[in-house]
This record gives C-alpha cells, structure tokens and sequence, in this order.
C-alpha cells in the first residue's frame, strides 16, 4: 500500500478540504511587492490585524461547518422517529387502540379489516428469545474462550472470522435457513418445509453471535488483572477464576452484548422473511410458522395502495418496531456507559 | 490432593465445553460457506456474470444486478463518506465534553441499532414520496447511505484517534490555526484509515436488502438504468426473489446459489480488502 504513504495521495486527499478553503474565501497571501509599497511597517500591522480577524471568522465557520455534520447524527435520528410518528399517527386515529391489542391481523379483509398487533409481536419476541436462548451461552462461551484459555495466535485467527460471520448478508443467511435448516427441521421433527420459529431463531443466533462475542470479550478483557491474580494466588483455578471472578466482574459488559444482539435479532428482516414461514395465526410453539413484525411490513408494504388506513397501520407497526429496538439499545448503552464509567 | 485432581477435572471440562462453543461457531460458518460453494460454484460462468436474465429469469445471468449493486453502493458511498468524515471530525477535534456531545454520540449507537426495514420506511416517506425522487437508484442509495453513516463516523472516528496529539500540537505551536493543524498534520495520515473503515461499511450496505426493497430495486429489468432517476436490479434482492418468489422456485435454485456467491464473494472480498489494508497501514505506522 505504498501508493497511500506518497506525497501525491496525501496532496490529493486533502482536496476537498482546499476546496472548502477556496469557498471560505483564503487567507490572503502578504506579497513581499505590496507589504513594502512605502507605507512603514504600521500598513503591515493592520494587514496582519485584518489577516488573523479573517482567519478568526474564517475558523468559525469551518468549525461550524463541522458541527452541522456532527448533529446530523442527531437531526436523522429524531427524522425517523418523526416521519414515522406522523405517517402512523392516521393510523392511531382511525383505529381505536382496542383493535390493536387483538390477536388478529387482517386488513385486506373485505367485510371488516382486523389490526391486531399482537401475534406479530409475540412472533417477534418469541422469535428473538429462541435466538438469545441459543446465542447467549455459545456467545460467552467464545468469548470466555477466546479471552482466557486461547492462545493469542488463535486469537488473531478467529477474530476476523467472526467478523467474516458478522459480513455475511442476511440475504444469504435466510436462503440458507430455507436449504440447509428448513429441510433439516423438517426432517427431524416431521413437519412441512421447515419454515418455522425455530429456523428463524437458530438463524438469528447466528446473527447475534459477532456481536455478542466481540463486546463480551472486549468486557472480560477489560476485567482489571489484578482481581484475576487475587483470585489465583488464593489457589483459585484458572475455571474458577473465569466463573467466580471475571465474568462476574464484566457482567455489565456482557448484558450490554446482550441486549445489542437482542437488538438486532428484534429489527432483523430478511432472515425472518425467509425462513419462517410468515403464517398470520398466533403462534403456539417453536414449530409454528410465524410472522414477526419486521416481515409483515416486508411482505405487505409492497401491496399496499398508498395513503389508506393499511399503509399507515403498517407505519404504526414500524414505530413500535422502531421504539423496542430503541429502548434496548438504550438500555445497553447506559449500561455500557456506566461500566467505562467504571473503569476510570 | 483429592480436591486438586477435582478441581482439575472441573477445569478440564469446563474449558472443553467452552472450546466446542468455539469449534460450532467455527462449522457452521464454514457449512455456510461450503454449501454456497459447492452448489453456487457450478452455475458460475461467463454468461452468468455477464449476461441479463432470460426467459422469466429461468436462464441467463445476473449482470444487470451486478451492475445494479455497484451504482447504488457508489450512492451510498457519495453521502455517507463525506457526511461521515465530517461528522467525525467534529466529534474528535472540535467536541468538548458536553451535553451536546453526549447526545451526538448517543444518536449514533442508537442509528446503528434502528432495524434496517425501519430506513427503508423512512426512505419510502422522505426519498420517494416528499423529495419526490420516485423509486430510484438515487433513493435507494440515499437510504443506504443514511443506514451506513452511523458505521462510517464510528470507523472514521476510529483512525482520527490513532493520530498522536504531537502531531497537532506541533502544527499549532508553529502558528497554524486549528483547522490548518488538522488539514495539513492530521488529515493526511488519517485519510487511508478513515476510508478504509469506510469500505467495511459500505460492504455491509451492498448487502441490505429490507432498505431498498421499497426504494428503488426492481424484481426485474432486462436493461441496465440510464440515470439515477431509475429503477435497478440489486444483487441481495434478485435472491430474495429467486429464493422466495419465483414461479419455478425448485428450478432456479442453482440460479438463486450463483448469486448469493458472487454476493458472497462481492461482500466479503470488499471487507477483506479493507481488513488487509488496515493491517498493512497499522504495521507500517511508525509513530
């Protein structure tokens, strides 16, 4: 990557920002002609006043510039947030909010359109605990693995390729939860295809993983040595110092993982979409078909005719979507944040 | 001595348990890789790289998707790097400690937790209905974009803070102002890093599938798009419909396994490339 390192790279990888200077206007140059023009050496102290009150000005607003993009950030979280509300808010007026709590969801029906929410939520969590249930102990797991019984150099292998396992497009993990899982499933517990709730679970597992290795290990590594060599020179083994000492020490960090993996499980779409089977019924167990909430607004957002009360119903399924995911994710980052707290 | 040898053992399955956490993480990432080898492998050809699907999509190739996913992913990448550089800049040179910072810094973990579907709500309302840029190339890769930008600060962010605080101080010691200390003593260096973070989050944006199902990607287009006011054909999407909607779902399916290949291999190559060149830039730092 010498090319990189070249002088020419650097010059011209800085050329947006000259072009920023040239729009701010330059600093303008003091020519040795013009400086010496007879005017004693008071002219040149007023240009250098007017020079660094330019450059001052100057600064500002690039500073500026910069701080817009800083709270875009900002501006495009409370956008979603607001788009959503007011497409769904139709929605929340024309069905009173009773509909919603049922069970059955049907807004095509031609006698009386249904909105009930609550199968595709139940779906959803059902869904994502199946996930956790198998994520959550071969997570840890690894990452206990990989940040206290591995050597380093196994270390440096298997942590690209857990992010090789995080790279994977879920595209591809949905068509493979219907080639490989499906008939797997279907084999083994004699029903249909295969596109079920445990399919969709298994999958998101797999989804979770990076994340919930990468911040468990990160946490367990963090674990201050000290409380380790405690523990091992009262004649703890290495096991015990791992179960009674250090994961209870990074237990912050690893509910933290835990809760992100949970995130992502939840808003995931095209898994689901694929590999469960998408029925509408309230589902009663793992070998259900189900429709997760993410899904539904997937399969019918296509076919929706725009600006009737469906279209917005399916805004509103996107705001509750849109509201679990941000509390989870809110609570893994107080979590986190008081952890690195913590540590200082 | 009993206890010792109890001790052991306890020890010894416990570290065997956690290594076999470790070998299934390991199979099943490889079965993954295997099975789209093995059966994708065999519908690779020329053709398939190169030519437009035919006859209802039973036959022919992928390459107007191919074509697809690269002008969108290049939309992407013009609205998430610059907006992500900047961003960053902000966060690590000009920020204090601050409410406001905190806040900032808050939105963007949350950003990279909104489920993916979520954006491509928000960009049927914002970039197809009130900008009124249709279902387009332009939308869809504007979603992508606002879906990568929390991932593009976070890793630009990441290679402004390698770049050691002499470097500034000796710029601002000379004179410079605060913005020629950064333009000229920290940008140079962290440019190669910050793009490179880049690069991993745009490999994951070519790979969405939910964002721009609604926004611009098309179930099928024997002709490639003309502008960016154009519907396109996008790799992820072409096998979702060949996986789920085809009319001859079992007769595709080795169309639908060359796909998710050269996807595979799209998005993993471009994730590679950037992994190889942050080690390459990390070995040859010399502060």
């Amino acid at each position: 990557m010498s090319w990189l390192q070249k002088g020419r790279w650097r010059k011209s990888s800085t050329l947006v920002f000259d072009l920023i200077d040239a729009y701010w206007g330059k600093i303008p140059v003091v020519k040795p002609g013009s400086a010496g023009r007879g005017d004693g050496p008071g002219a040149t102290g007023s240009l250098f006043i007017k020079r660094k009150k330019r450059s001052r000005w100057k600064e500002s607003a690039i500073q500026s510039f910069f701080f817009a993009n800083g709270v875009l950030a900002v501006v495009v979280l409370v956008g979603i947030f607001g788009i959503l509300l007011t497409t769904a808010v139709p929605a929340f007026r024309e069905i009173p909010l009773a509909e919603f709590a049922k069970k059955a969801w049907d807004p095509t029906s031609p006698e009386k359109p249904l909105y009930g929410l609550l199968s595709m939520i139940v779906s959803t969590l059902m869904v994502t605990a199946g996930a956790l249930v198998i994520a959550i102990p071969v997570g840890l797991g690894v990452a206990a693995y990989l940040s206290d019984v591995a050597h380093w150099r196994v270390r440096e292998v298997v942590k690209p390729v857990v992010e090789v396992l995080a790279g994977i497009p879920s595209v591809v993990t949905g068509f493979l939860g219907i080639m490989l899982f499906g008939p797997l499933i279907a084999r083994i517990f004699h029903r249909g295809n295969g596109l079920n709730a445990a399919n969709g679970s298994f999958l998101l597992a797999i989804m979770a993983l990076p994340t919930i290795i990468s911040i468990s290990e990160d946490s367990l590594n963090a674990v201050p040595p000290a409380y380790s060599e405690a523990s091992l020179a009262l004649g703890g083994s290495l096991w015990q110092t791992l179960v009674r000492v250090k994961i209870p020490a990074a237990l912050s960090g690893i509910i933290a993982s835990i809760m992100l993996g949970m995130g992502r499980a939840i808003g995931e779409t095209m898994t689901v979409l694929m590999a469960t089977g998408n029925a509408r019924a309230f589902p009663h167990g793992f070998l259900d078909s189900v429709r997760t909430m993410t899904a539904n607004i997937a399969i019918e957002l296509g076919e929706v005719p725009y600006y009737t009360t469906h279209y917005y119903a399916l805004f509103a399924v996107g705001l509750i979507l849109f509201i679990m995911t941000f509390i989870v994710n809110l609570i893994a980052d107080v979590i986190l944040n008081k952890y690195q707290q913590r540590e200082l | 001595m009993k206890k010792n040898a109890k001790k052991k053992f306890i020890q010894f399955i416990g570290f065997l348990v956690l290594r076999l956490c470790l070998y299934t993480v390991l199979a099943i990432l490889l079965i993954f890789l295997y099975d789209i080898v093995k059966n994708g492998g065999g519908a690779i050809s020329w053709e398939f790289i190169s030519q437009p699907p035919r006859r209802g999509m039973t036959e022919g190739g992928i390459f107007p998707a191919i074509v697809g996913t690269f002008i969108v992913t290049a939309v992407t990448a013009v609205l998430a790097i610059p907006l992500g550089m900047f961003a960053a800049i902000y966060l690590n040179e000009y920020a204090k400690q601050s409410r406001l910072t905190r806040l900032i810094r808050l939105s963007i973990r949350n950003l990279s937790g909104v489920p993916s579907i979520v954006y491509g709500l928000f960009g049927v309302i914002l970039f197809v209905n009130i900008l009124k840029f249709g279902t387009s190339i332009l939308s869809a890769g504007l979603t992508l974009g606002l879906l990568t930008l929390p991932w593009t600060i976070t890793a630009s962010e990441e290679a402004l803070k390698t770049i050691p605080n002499s470097y500034r101080e000796g710029a601002l010691a000379l004179g410079a102002t605060k913005w020629q200390a950064i333009r000229t003593n920290v940008l140079p260096y962290a440019i190669p890093g910050m793009l490179t973070g880049t690069v991993l989050g745009l490999a994951r944006a070519a790979g969405e599938t939910a964002p721009i199902m609604f926004t611009g990607a098309a179930f099928y287009l024997p002709f490639l798009p003309k502008s960016l006011s154009d519907q396109f054909m996008a790799l992820p999407y072409h096998l979702y419909i060949m996986a789920t909607q085809h009319h001859a779902i079992q007769q595709v399916r080795p169309l639908a396994y060359g796909t998710a290949l050269v996807l595979i291999v799209l998005v993993l190559g471009m994730n590679m490339t950037a992994v190889v060149i942050r080690y390459r830039l990390r070995r040859k730092r010399r502060w």
